[in-house]
């Protein structure tokens, strides 16, 4: 087995740990470094979910995706920060500090993998992997001026990714161009008989720039309404404009369950994450338990210590939401709203062929400016829908506000991630070749 | 009037599939060192996933049908969700509101006469692991958790509040033993793979939950101190209280478990890692194999036995399958034999029929059958042979040991030789009898049984006694 050396100045604390010597096989990928979001589990190297409650743990083994990696010659190089279990939308929440954006270190990477998404951004590694819950691969991927899919649901394995909401999120790749989105793509999906909601749907696709002749773009009305800042629609617009210019079709429309989307989004990822968080009570990882305490008082203690807050706090929302008594009126009609989401994406897609926005309402805000968590949770308004719908998304950049990067959001058809690969293709190559 | 006894079981078997329910770690972990047959997913370590046992759904649908259940067009798994050191991910996998099964029912024989005992549900469900608790479980210095028992199958069978007493409820716990094992898919001499939670009440009071029994015996024990507790309570004006409570099988009573932490909100939801199974159609191609009560009936047709006989030979499909290895000696002998003497023997040792080996049995059956050694014999024989096994002792046939005693049926040389002495030694007998008194000639005949250690055939001896006390008048 052959070794690469991998020793990255990170002035943006992107990772949390590193592989200074990083081992690889033969193969497509023979020798190139990728960063893994540490929420997914890497044999023998400290995975931690960016929490304190998970220090010092080792898996003892690979996450699917992993295996994939290694066996097409990929050298795991090391683990990003991101928000602890995912929860946030700048990595700040991390235990171990928050990582800063590489084009102004003032300012956050978005979230929640904004540590795999500042690697890519600085140049430390050339892809990563993030994994998108309601908008993280996407977030950062606009903050951080990268491409990031993510896949449509069960397209890729979630065997060995610490599950923050499982009926949500989904492991996606981060580049620094559409290519290279495609080129991790096709290695990490397909199905995987660990993974009882994977599907058999490999990605064999070579973008094709073509395709965008004659394509027919849904852009919601919503995505450039309340809440999106003007400047970013406009750079949008801009970008749907260069589509419109290589023979596709634009079709504004709406979305009536947009109104539903972020609420039902929060019911269910909370209510998850209350399950998936639970086992984590000092016993089995992290730190251990040093306490005469009986059994109950000793894992409360011990979860308040070693959970930061935004985890506690959507813990306690997600076991109120499930809670006996309350478990129709908000788990039950969370997942009414989830269905009429999907509905709607449907409905949509007998018209149109991707769905076209920004990722985020704005461009990437200062460290500490997000500190009311409303204010954080209403940042995921434009990317938890394709979360609810199960349908591929993409973030790819398109132009800067104040030298910051903007974000143009992809969404296609259920198992059609080719097509949004293509759109998103076609984007980059025009604006490349017009040196825009 | 009698107060009306209301009873309902909740009744969890492992299933013995050879591999867990989620994962393929082997069940057959019982002989083997703590957490040695465990693996990330059983573990429920971060990240691992539940894989379905198909094995698992199948020996549940046999289940499903043998108890004529049906099966629901769509099942779901849930999450039930509670903090307990040996859940190992804080919620076991299990079903909640769509189960794999509904409305099915168990024919038991009842006070007076047979009785369908309704069943509710039937669902999967995976096992948590075993808290080890170093001391008693209040004073434990520490606890230790063992994971190899996290995540074996188990199906968790509901009946409708239907039984009357604790005796009837022991009998529908034999009877569905009996009918798991003859579908194959439950070994109930497995440590620990059947518990029962009861519910039970006496006609308008609360009903009481009774968890955390363990043994066939312990669920008739409980009931009957918790029908007596509750009994003591309402003759006293006390109001029976709503509660769980617990079986302490050492001590046979049921304590109040009323403390806080035990009050627990489930938090049930769908569990988003596993799809709704859709396996209703399945249940065309299962084929139920011959059920307790139709082998009862063929026992009966086949090798006539006494219908007292038929039911103890086909409670057990060990026995039932014993016995048919046996019958073919002699179908009236095999059935007593078996039925009134052997399983008498191996009840008193605390044996299973499972370590009697079907030849040995056979060759005690055909000297039977010859007339070569008298019942008396056999049974000290078959006494002989079974102490040799529980002590782990190399057995012999039961041809050697009766060659080995002398156990052999007297001739009639040595039994007339032997009555001869008899008369001899017993002179005042002897004139009892011939004045009249019969009851000299038993007193007689124990002496020559005596004498000849039982092996002599009681026939003969009445016969050849008669003889020579007329001959020596």
């Amino acid at each position: 087995m052959e070794m690469i050396s991998f020793n990255p100045h990170d002035t943006c604390n992107a990772f949390i740990t590193t592989q200074i010597q990083a081992p690889f096989k033969e193969g497509a990928l023979s020798g190139v470094p990728i960063a893994i979001k540490d929420n997914i589990c890497t044999a023998g190297i400290e995975t931690t979910c960016g929490s304190a409650i998970l220090k010092g743990y080792i898996p003892p083994y690979d996450a699917h995706v992993i295996t994939l990696l290694k066996d097409a010659g990929a050298a795991i190089v090391g683990k990003t920060n991101m928000d602890e279990f995912g929860m946030g939308t700048t990595t700040e929440s991390s235990a171990f500090g928050p990582t800063t954006n590489p084009h102004d270190p003032s300012r956050v990477p978005g979230g929640s993998s904004g540590g795999s998404a500042a690697a890519v951004a600085s140049g430390m590694v050339p892809y990563a992997l993030g994994t998108d819950t309601g908008g993280s691969i996407r977030c950062p991927a606009s903050f951080c001026g990268i491409t990031g899919l993510k896949p449509t649901y069960g397209r890729v394995s979630r065997f060995g990714l610490i599950a923050y909401a499982n009926s949500l999120e989904q492991i996606g790749p981060m580049a620094q161009d559409v290519s290279g989105v495609s080129r991790i793509f096709s290695v990490i999906a397909g199905h995987d008989t660990h993974d009882a909601t994977s599907v058999n749907h490999p990605y064999t696709h070579n973008p094709d720039p073509e395709k965008i002749n004659g394509m027919r773009i849904g852009v919601p009305d919503e995505f450039f309404g309340d809440g999106v800042d003007p400047a970013v629609s406009t750079v949008v617009k801009e970008a749907l404009d260069v589509f419109a210019s290589k023979g596709a079709e634009l079709i504004p429309f709406t979305m009536p369950s947009m109104r539903f989307s972020l609420a039902a989004y929060y019911v269910i990822c909370t209510s998850e994450a209350s399950s998936n968080l639970a086992r984590f009570d000092g016993i089995r990882y992290g730190p251990a338990i040093d306490t005469k305490n009986r059994w109950h008082d000793a894992f409360s203690k011990y979860r308040h210590d070693y959970f930061g807050k935004e985890v506690r706090r959507r813990i306690m929302l997600g076991t109120f939401a499930l809670s006996s008594g309350y478990y129709g009126r908000y788990y039950q009609k969370a997942q009414a709203a989830k269905r009429m989401v999907r509905e709607d994406f449907a409905r949509i897609f007998t018209d149109v062929d991707i769905i076209a926005g920004p990722t985020m309402p704005t461009v990437a805000y200062k460290l500490g400016e997000k500190n009311d968590p409303l204010q954080m949770y209403l940042s995921d308004i434009l990317t938890v829908p394709a979360n609810l719908a199960g349908v591929p998304a993409l973030s790819v950049p398109c132009g800067h506000i104040e030298k910051m990067p903007v974000g143009l959001q992809i969404m296609g058809k259920p198992f059609d991630d080719e097509t949004v690969i293509d759109a998103a293709y076609a984007y980059e190559q025009e604006v490349a070749k017009n040196g825009r | 009037m009698a107060d009306e006894i209301i009873i309902g079981l909740e009744i969890h078997c492992q299933l013995n599939t050879a591999s867990k329910l989620f994962c393929g770690c082997s069940t057959d972990f019982r002989d083997d060192a703590p957490n040695t047959h465990t693996c990330p997913i059983c573990l429920g370590l971060p990240g691992t996933m539940p894989m379905l046992n198909k094995k698992a759904i199948e020996f549940a649908l046999l289940v499903a049908k043998a108890l004529h259940c049906e099966v629901l067009d769509e099942c779901e798994f849930a999450r039930k969700n509670y903090f307990y050191p040996d859940l190992n991910k804080a919620y076991q996998i299990t079903q909640y509101d769509k189960p794999l099964a509904e409305g099915g029912n168990l024919i038991i024989e009842g006070d007076n006469g047979e009785r369908k005992i309704r069943i509710t549900r039937i669902h999967l469900e995976e096992d948590p692991g075993r808290s080890v608790h170093m001391g008693s479980q209040d004073r434990a210095r520490y606890t230790l958790v063992d994971y190899n028992r996290s995540g074996i199958p188990l199906i968790e069978i509901v009946t409708e509040p239907d039984l009357r007493s604790p005796k009837e409820a022991r009998r529908f716990l034999n009877k569905m033993r009996a009918t798991l094992e003859y579908l194959n898919v439950f070994d109930s001499e497995a440590e620990g793979s059947l518990r029962v939670d009861a519910n039970i009440s006496i006609k308008g009071s609360n009903r009481v939950e009774v968890k955390n029994i363990s043994s066939y015996k312990g669920v008739e024990k409980a009931l009957l101190f918790e029908i007596t507790r509750q009994k003591n309570a309402i003759r006293r004006g006390l109001k029976v209280e709503r509660e769980t409570r617990h079986f302490l099988e050492t001590r046979g009573v049921t304590t109040s478990s009323r403390s806080k932490e035990e009050e627990n909100d489930y938090r049930y939801f769908p569990e988003p890692d596993l799809l709704p199974l859709r396996v209703k159609s399945w249940i065309d191609a299962i084929e139920l194999p011959e059920l307790p009560d139709a082998r009862r009936e063929r026992f009966i047709k086949q090798y006539a036995c006494s219908v007292e006989h038929a039911k103890t030979l086909t409670g057990s499909i060990r026995i039932a399958e014993f016995f048919e290895k046996v019958a073919s000696i002699d179908h009236t002998l095999a059935s007593t034999w078996t039925a009134d003497y052997l399983l008498g023997e191996l009840n008193y040792r605390g044996m299973s029929i499972d370590v009697v080996p079907p030849d040995i049995f056979r060759d005690l059956l055909s000297h039977l059958k010859n007339e070569s050694i008298t019942d008396k014999s056999g049974v000290e024989v078959m006494r002989i042979i079974l102490d040799k096994i529980a002590h782990k002792e190399p057995i012999e046939t039961p041809t050697a040991c009766i060659t080995r005693l002398g156990l052999g049926k007297t001739g009639e040389g040595e039994i007339t030789g032997m009555v001869k002495d008899v008369l001899d030694e017993n002179q005042s007998a002897v004139q009892d009898y011939r004045t009249g008194k019969n009851e000299a000639l038993n007193y007689l005949v124990g002496q020559v049984m005596k004498k000849c250690r039982g092996r002599a055939d009681p026939a003969q001896l009445n016969r050849l006694l008669i003889e020579l006390l007329a001959k020596k008048e």
